[in-house]
């Protein structure tokens, strides 16, 4: 063990590393936000909606749990500009974390809302809410406080594998790191950093969603 | 009596070292050697197409083995093609186990010292690869495009330092990424090397990608043993003449799918 480590290219390559923070943050700020909304319609189509949706929603999330995060990013990078839909990286990672997470989040949700008691609907039925409002007040909020661990987990898994969208040419915290990396020679230093920041910036995210599940859910028994 | 025996061990060991000397390169002249062996052993790639790899009969095929096999014809002698890596090509020229290293060799001022190069015989260049319809005719013409290149490759590295600012650089992992965001239309124009253009014009896609201007030119040359003024001459001449009646440019369009560049 006589490696020298040798830090020097920090400076030099701070601003290209920065720039890869604020894509990947801006990627799994879109990614959570709209993938967890995608997530809850069709865990409701799944759980309470009609048959035919059911059936459709059914056939995206198991297309999509079913293969790699690489491959439906490539599908739809390299593949759909063939039938005359030509996206620039960033819209096509947007959209690939989106339909990814939000197949992921379809079936947390639905869990939390199928462990719902029949007796919950009835009371909402009873109190005469519309099925709506049932669905909005009385089922998804406990619901979504059940799973809600479950689910900033999975948000914190697509921001690492937000990763591979580097591939791409998508100028994340990966392809920063990749980049110099191909400069500076300095692979062993290079990933140490894009670790470190990696790492950081997961356990920031999970802090977060903590507190957003604080604010959500305040002091709520679930029972 | 004594100086008599210590001149004899001396002429004996002068007689060894010669010996010794004699299977070394350095025999007096490397061409007759190959008229008189009647084979011209060559090291040739098998592992760069198109310059050299390994056909479905198991057989070396590629532009180098083309040239080697055309010099052979004009020798008159039968060819041995000895396939080396990029890395051991020179050290088989040096030990004598080849008289020729046709192996997609670039010249540079170290191997110029330890072996002799012919006239150039293959292109060899990074440049700015676009269709037809794109106007681009120099490195400030890149400004407000898409450029396609594969990350860290040399003409990544030089792309970055000449490029203007506005330019709008896609960096891919490596060349097949670089292929598909050309091909799909995510970027306007690659910078790469004429051999991957030549990769993506074999399967004749509808976006061909033609050169627009050179980034940097490295061709190659034949490289041969140091002294050997009348085999480099040889070989020249054939490879002057090849050029001039066009047999040359038949295995350029073979195996780059580009004509020869005039300068070369």
């Amino acid at each position: 063990m006589t490696y020298v480590f040798d830090f020097s290219w920090l400076g030099e390559y701070m601003p290209v590393l920065l720039k890869g923070i604020g894509i990947t943050l801006q990627l799994i700020a879109v990614g959570a936000v709209l993938g967890i909304s995608l997530g809850i319609a069709c865990a409701w189509a799944r759980a309470l909606g009609p048959k035919w949706l059911g059936g459709i929603v059914a056939v995206y999330v198991e297309l999509i749990r079913n293969t790699p995060f690489l491959i439906q990013l490539f599908f739809i990078f390299f593949g759909l500009p063939s039938l005359g839909l030509q996206l620039g990286e960033l819209t096509a990672a947007n959209i690939a974390m989106v339909v990814n997470l939000g197949a992921y989040s379809c079936e947390i949700v639905r869990a939390g809302i199928q462990a719902t008691p029949r007796g919950q609907f009835e009371a909402g039925a009873s109190l005469a809410m519309s099925p709506f409002e049932t669905f909005w007040h009385v089922v998804l909020v406990p619901a979504l406080q059940r799973i809600w661990p479950a689910l900033s987990s999975q948000v914190v898994i697509v921001m690492l594998g937000s990763a591979v969208v580097s591939q791409i040419a998508a100028e994340d915290l990966t392809f920063a790191a990749n980049f110099i990396q191909s400069r500076n020679f300095r692979a062993f230093e290079t990933y140490i950093v894009s670790t470190l920041i990696y790492l950081a910036l997961a356990i920031l995210l999970r802090q977060l969603l903590r507190g957003v599940g604080w604010t959500l859910f305040p002091k709520r028994a679930t029972r | 009596m004594t100086l008599v025996r210590r001149s004899l061990l001396a002429l004996a060991a002068c007689a060894f070292a010669a010996g010794l000397a004699g299977t070394a390169p350095a025999s007096a002249d490397a061409l007759a050697d190959i008229t008189a062996r009647g084979t011209l052993r060559v090291a040739v790639p098998q592992d760069f197409p198109p310059f050299g790899s390994v056909g479905i009969d198991m057989a070396p095929q590629g532009y180098d083995i083309d040239v080697a096999n055309l010099i052979g014809e004009k020798l008159g002698v039968a060819v041995e093609l000895v396939p080396v890596t990029s890395a051991n090509r020179i050290p088989y020229l040096q030990t004598n186990k080849v008289d020729l290293v046709i192996s997609s060799l670039g010249k540079n001022a170290e191997r110029e010292l330890v072996i002799d190069f012919s006239t150039a015989y293959a292109p060899f260049f990074n440049g700015i690869f676009a269709p037809d319809d794109v106007e681009v005719a120099d490195i400030a013409g890149l400004s407000g495009k898409t450029v396609g290149v594969t990350r860290g490759a040399v003409e990544d590295l030089e792309l970055t330092k000449v490029a203007p600012a506005d330019a709008d650089i896609k960096r891919y992992e490596d060349n097949n990424g670089t292929i598909s965001a050309f091909l799909s239309g995510q970027v306007d124009v690659v910078a790469t090397g004429n051999v991957v253009a030549a990769a993506i014009l074999a399967r004749n896609p509808p976006k061909r990608p033609e050169l627009k201007f050179l980034i940097k030119n490295s061709p190659c040359y034949i490289g041969l043993n140091k002294n050997e003024p009348a085999l480099l001459a040889k070989v020249d001449e054939i490879i002057a003449a090849a050029k001039a009646d066009g047999s040359l440019n038949a295995i350029a369009q073979k195996w780059l799918a580009a004509d020869l560049p005039t300068d070369l």
